[in-house]
């Protein structure tokens, strides 16, 4: 692909948060985004896969300015916008934006649909007239299947499901180019997700949007990403084509992680192999050297604790492993 | 069905209701549900948030929230007969399930952290339910503990059983439920989505340790789960409840590869299966669940299905039974067998 449909790129991006204790206490951070570089083309949807504390979140918040990062760059079409303020900022957030997993936290129960989604709008100073902004908001709620006279009435009246649609409306009142997904489903029952999933779909197609998806549901994040991102404590572990990477993992972290997810059949279910990582996910607070995942890895070495392994590109799929490296020499 | 083999079944479930008095009206949470569990067996309870799979378990142990009571149905653990109705007043059943919860069945929640008391020791904790039920000293019930707790996977136990819940992991606390929950080899263990609050990895180490502990005790274990995954990989006996229904029930076989139900079907089909080569496109359920306080008089999933008939939406339809185990609540086949009759 080339350079010029990437929309996002991401260069070595940390983001450090300071959680000293006292005033003349060593000063201590959790690393939470380590050292990450990747990839959105336009129009691509990007999976962001881990466990909790893995930084996925952390990473979409900072891409969004919502964390400021410690350092590295995010060129936005070409711009960067880590050290963006005011105007241009408000500029930014005009062409990217982001859904929130809780629809019951994300939604003002005060304001009704319609002041909802039209917030955006005024902020942004969109339509000069009242009538304009009102046709388009019941354009969109049309768009995410709600109906016209939903616009009066107040988010306690819906359901999740329901919710989820009204904050997708709202991420699209500004007509955005880039939106970050936050756990967009993982709050809805299994029935709903499959909805809400086709409504990004759907809406992608139909505008040429960019996804940065994060989910902990590994079934539901192949379905819906061409690529995937697999991060564990802060650093990204392997990026690749999702079918591929699903179909044949390289790193030792995804192929465990892969393993563990239940399969919805009951032949396969029951009978697969899994992989079995002792332990759990070292604090984050006090990493181990070198990689990360070594503490865990059923293939680790001597000199897996020295240093962090590089991102490297075999074929096309990248690996952050000494392994993979020493195997494909 | 013949005496012996109800003598197995270590729960039988016969036409459960259960209400709930809330400020908006009666909430009809569960509407006549039967189940049946057998020894050693473990049974996957399938359905979303409302569809009463929860309350109808939490009936079983007499746990129900204050506004909740049993309205009908027969509740019998081993053969006897633990409903309300069974015992003269509530102090008496109050006191029987007091006995019965801990030792004969209990209870794996969704979040350990809400089920431990947080200034408490867990070594404490474990103790409390060995004694409560046994006659032993507080020495030996701390040698069981630590047994108990090397036995679900803790290490250093010894030193970890003068810990604080705090002090543990969420996976690790899960553990620490399940050597309680499994403490005095209890005949049913009751997990009420076990797994949710979990990390992909931390949940496939639960959910192997609960198969493999249950078969060592020979335990059944009833398992609360919104995920069909979970359901697939653990559970040889499958309910699917919708709307305080169950609407379709059978092997784990039967209920993948041959669903029956427009639900159970619409289920299978907004699910994706990674290992699958070929990406299906999800096909949702349109609409939402029916709302309880007013359930409507015909089939639960009426409003969602596609296949809806007319008769749908004014009778509940009655069980259509395709094997020994395997029943459907549908009119679609009720229809269609009627139809067969006539003509033979």
């Amino acid at each position: 692909m080339t350079e010029n449909n990437v929309i996002l790129k991401v260069e070595h991006l940390k983001t450090y948060f300071d959680v000293t204790k006292g005033l003349f206490a060593k000063k201590q951070y959790v690393k939470a985004v380590d050292d990450v570089s990747f990839e959105i083309h336009e129009g691509e949807t990007f999976g962001l896969v881990g466990e909790s504390g893995c930084g996925k979140s952390s990473l979409g918040r900072t891409l969004m300015r919502i964390y400021d990062p410690t350092d590295g760059t995010v060129l936005y079409k070409g711009k960067d916008i880590t050290k963006l303020k005011g105007e241009q900022l408000k500029e930014f957030y005009r062409s990217a934006q982001l859904i929130f997993q809780d629809p019951y936290a994300s939604l003002d129960p005060r304001m009704t649909v319609g002041e909802i989604i039209r917030e955006p709008m005024q902020i942004h100073k969109l339509y000069k007239t009242k009538e304009e902004e009102e046709e388009h908001v019941v354009e969109l709620l049309k768009t995410v299947g709600l109906k016209p006279d939903h616009i009066r009435r107040y988010p306690h009246e819906f359901s999740g499901g329901q919710r989820q649609r009204i904050s997708i409306a709202r991420t699209l009142a500004l007509n955005p180019e880039f939106i970050v997904c936050d756990e967009p489903i993982s709050a809805l029952d299994v029935s709903i997700q499959a909805q809400i999933i086709n409504l990004l779909e759907r809406i992608q197609n139909e505008r040429g949007i960019s996804y940065l998806f994060i989910a902990h549901d590994l079934s539901m994040v192949k379905h819906i990403s061409d690529r995937i991102g697999v991060m564990y404590l802060g650093h990204m572990m392997e990026v690749g084509d999702a079918d591929e990477l699903y179909r044949n993992p390289m790193h030792p972290y995804s192929q465990a992680l892969l393993s563990a997810v239940p399969i919805p059949d009951p032949e396969t279910g029951k009978s697969r192999e899994r992989i079995h990582l002792q332990g759990e996910l070292p604090s984050p607070l006090n990493p181990p050297s070198g990689c990360p995942f070594r503490t865990r890895c059923p293939f680790a070495s001597e000199r897996c604790a020295e240093g962090m392994p590089e991102l490297k590109d075999y074929n096309g799929r990248l690996v952050a492993c000494f392994k993979t490296e020493q195997e494909n020499q | 069905m013949s005496e012996t083999e109800k003598k197995s079944h270590i729960l039988d479930v016969h036409d459960l209701e259960v209400e709930f008095e809330t400020d908006q009206g009666i909430v009809h949470a569960v509407r006549g549900v039967t189940y049946e569990v057998n020894e050693g067996e473990i049974v996957g309870l399938v359905g979303e948030s409302g569809s009463g799979k929860s309350v109808s378990m939490y009936s079983v142990m007499g746990l129900l929230a204050e506004n909740g009571h049993i309205r009908a149905g027969d509740i019998k653990l081993d053969g006897r007969d633990i409903a309300r109705d069974a015992f003269a007043n509530k102090k008496e059943y109050e006191k029987a399930m007091e006995e019965i919860r801990g030792r004969q069945m209990s209870m794996i929640f969704q979040d350990p952290l809400t089920f431990l008391n947080p200034t408490r020791t867990i070594g404490d904790q474990i103790c409390e339910v060995i004694m409560n039920h046994n006659k032993v000293t507080r020495e030996e019930a701390r040698a069981k503990a630590i047994d108990l707790m090397t036995q679900v996977g803790i290490p250093s136990p010894e030193k970890r059983i003068r810990q604080y819940p705090f002090e543990f992991s969420g996976g690790m606390r899960q553990r620490i439920i399940i050597a309680i929950a499994l403490a005095n080899k209890p005949r049913l263990v009751i997990a009420d989505e076990p797994t949710t609050a979990l990390d992909v990895t931390i949940q496939a180490q639960v959910l192997d340790l609960i198969k493999d502990l249950s078969r060592k005790n020979g335990s059944s274990v009833i398992l609360i789960t919104h995920d069909l995954g979970v359901v697939a990989s653990l559970c040889d006996y499958i309910y699917i409840m919708y709307g305080g229904k169950i609407v379709e029930s059978g092997t784990d076989r039967e209920i993948f590869y041959d669903p029956r139900h427009p639900y159970t079907i619409g289920l299978l089909n907004c699910i994706n299966n990674p290992e699958a080569d070929e990406q299906k496109e999800l096909k949702p359920i349109p609409g939402s669940p029916p709302d309880l306080l007013k359930p409507p008089a015909g089939c639960p999933f009426v409003d969602r299905c596609e296949k809806a008939m007319n008769i749908c939406r004014n009778r509940m339809p009655s069980y259509t039974q395709y094997t020994e185990n395997h029943k459907a609540m549908c009119w679609l086949d009720e229809v269609k067998r009627r139809q067969e009759e006539k003509h033979d």
